[in-house]
């Protein structure tokens, strides 16, 4: 993977099992949701990445740290399905350098 | 039957701000809305967070947007058909719409605006094999009346205030009740996670978390339920009724068999007027879509202002239509 500056890549399998590998511009403010949606994988993201809807959720493959799910995001992934011990809304995680080379699997929708 | 001018199906912000933009052309408009209440996502979502870009206001809670919208359309005294899908549409050999609701409501409108925002809101339903099967044979998404569950064994899934309000309610009526959630905690009111637990230790309530519903077993009614549950593994128990109570999620619903153009859930429309491809019926917010589409509030409500002009050459194709100013010309009734 090419590292360039101000770009970071996120290796994302998507629903049919596919893989690809996303650029993310980390000076944009960006979340991992919009970043998804940019890259026009299916991600809904209807409450717009106020962590209301579900419907960014996704896995983390990698061992990279997205920090704690706050209270606010473990209420709504109660009302998610699929749900597992490395389940995040990606509206929540923000895109920065230290997330160079993160996996995520995109979870089903219900 | 209800009459109207504008039927606007969707009682969002924008839905709302059409009936003043629709009352100024002395338009009698109808809502019809599945949620119970006004305001769509606003309510039903998002009502105590802040949105900064309606113009005028610095900062407004989406809930008092909704009361403020309210407000400003009373003096057109809409009418409102609330708790009820717009389920099937008809036009009449005169041009007008039938539309009925999911609980038999007709309305008879000249026009119909959708504003339908995500689509309408429905229970999300579990994931769980063979469970729409047992719709009505076991598995019920709403509490409606508690008496039906008095003696029977039930299992409720979920963490959040309906899960638990019902649990509590049900406890003293039911045989049995298992209360099964994803986590140790909860999320709904502390008074009422607090209940829970003290029901639970009481026994009236079994605790089952870091669960969920797997699966369910039955012939012509639901007879059990599969639960996976982290140290446990797989266990089963017997029930009468399983009701699942995972909050609301919008889905485009009846709407899409109403020969629309659909483009990726939603209605296209044509920027002049927002008027779909079927002649009458016409599609505002963030349920439509053409190019340079946003999906705003304060594009809804702009939106809405220009398909009012259309609507009203509908319904009076013989009436002049003269453009005036609020200011000028105030607000009857207010």
């Amino acid at each position: 993977m090419k590292i360039e500056e101000g770009i970071i890549n996120i290796k994302v399998t998507d629903r049919d099992g596919d893989e690809r590998i996303i650029q993310a511009p980390t000076d944009m403010s960006f979340n991992l949701m919009e970043a998804l949606k940019a890259n026009e994988l299916p991600v809904e993201g209807t409450c717009g990445g106020m962590a209301l809807c579900a419907s960014c959720h996704c896995y983390i493959k990698s061992d990279h740290d997205t920090g704690e799910p706050s209270e606010d995001e473990e209420d709504m992934l109660d009302q998610a399905f699929f749900v597992e011990d490395n389940s995040r809304l990606t509206c929540q995680i923000k895109i920065t350098e230290d997330l160079e080379g993160l996996e995520i699997e995109l979870a089903p929708v219900s | 039957m209800i009459q109207t001018d504008l039927l606007i199906i969707g009682a969002g912000p924008v839905g709302l701000f059409t009936v003043f933009e629709a009352g100024l052309l002395k338009l009698k408009c109808h809502l019809i809305d599945v949620l119970p209440q006004v305001g769509g996502q606003l309510s039903e979502i998002y009502p105590k967070k802040p949105i900064y870009d309606i113009p005028g206001y610095p900062s407004v809670l989406a809930g008092d947007l909704v009361d403020n919208l309210m407000e400003q359309i009373k003096p057109f005294k809409p009418t409102f058909t609330l708790g009820e899908k717009a389920e099937s549409i008809e036009k009449t050999d005169e041009g007008r719409f039938l539309v009925t609701s999911s609980d038999g409501t007709v309305i008879d409108a000249g026009a119909i605006a959708i504003a339908g925002g995500l689509g309408s809101f429905e229970p999300r339903k579990p994931p769980i094999e063979g469970l729409t099967k047992f719709e009505g044979h076991g598995v019920d998404y709403f509490v409606k009346d508690p008496e039906k569950y008095r003696d029977k064994k039930i299992i409720i899934a979920g963490g959040g205030d309906s899960a638990l309000d019902w649990a509590i309610e049900l406890a003293d009526v039911v045989e049995e009740l298992t209360l099964i959630h994803r986590r140790t905690s909860f999320r709904g009111a502390l008074d009422s996670v607090e209940k829970v637990m003290a029901l639970a230790e009481a026994k009236k309530i079994n605790l089952i978390t870091d669960a969920q519903a797997v699966g369910v077993k039955g012939d012509d009614n639901l007879k059990s339920l599969v639960i996976k549950q982290k140290e446990l593994g797989e266990i089963e128990r017997d029930l009468d009724y399983f009701i699942p109570l995972f909050g609301l999620s919008p889905k485009l619903g009846p709407i899409a068999d109403w020969d629309l153009a659909i483009n990726k859930n939603a209605i296209e429309v044509d920027t002049f007027d927002y008027s779909t491809n079927a002649d009458g019926i016409f599609a505002i917010g963030d349920i439509n879509t053409y190019p340079g589409k946003l999906k705003l509030i304060l594009c809804g409500f702009h939106e809405a202002t220009l398909m009012v002009q259309s609507v009203f050459k509908r319904i009076y194709p013989d009436q002049k239509l003269s453009f005036k100013y609020t200011t000028v010309t105030g607000i009857e009734g207010m």
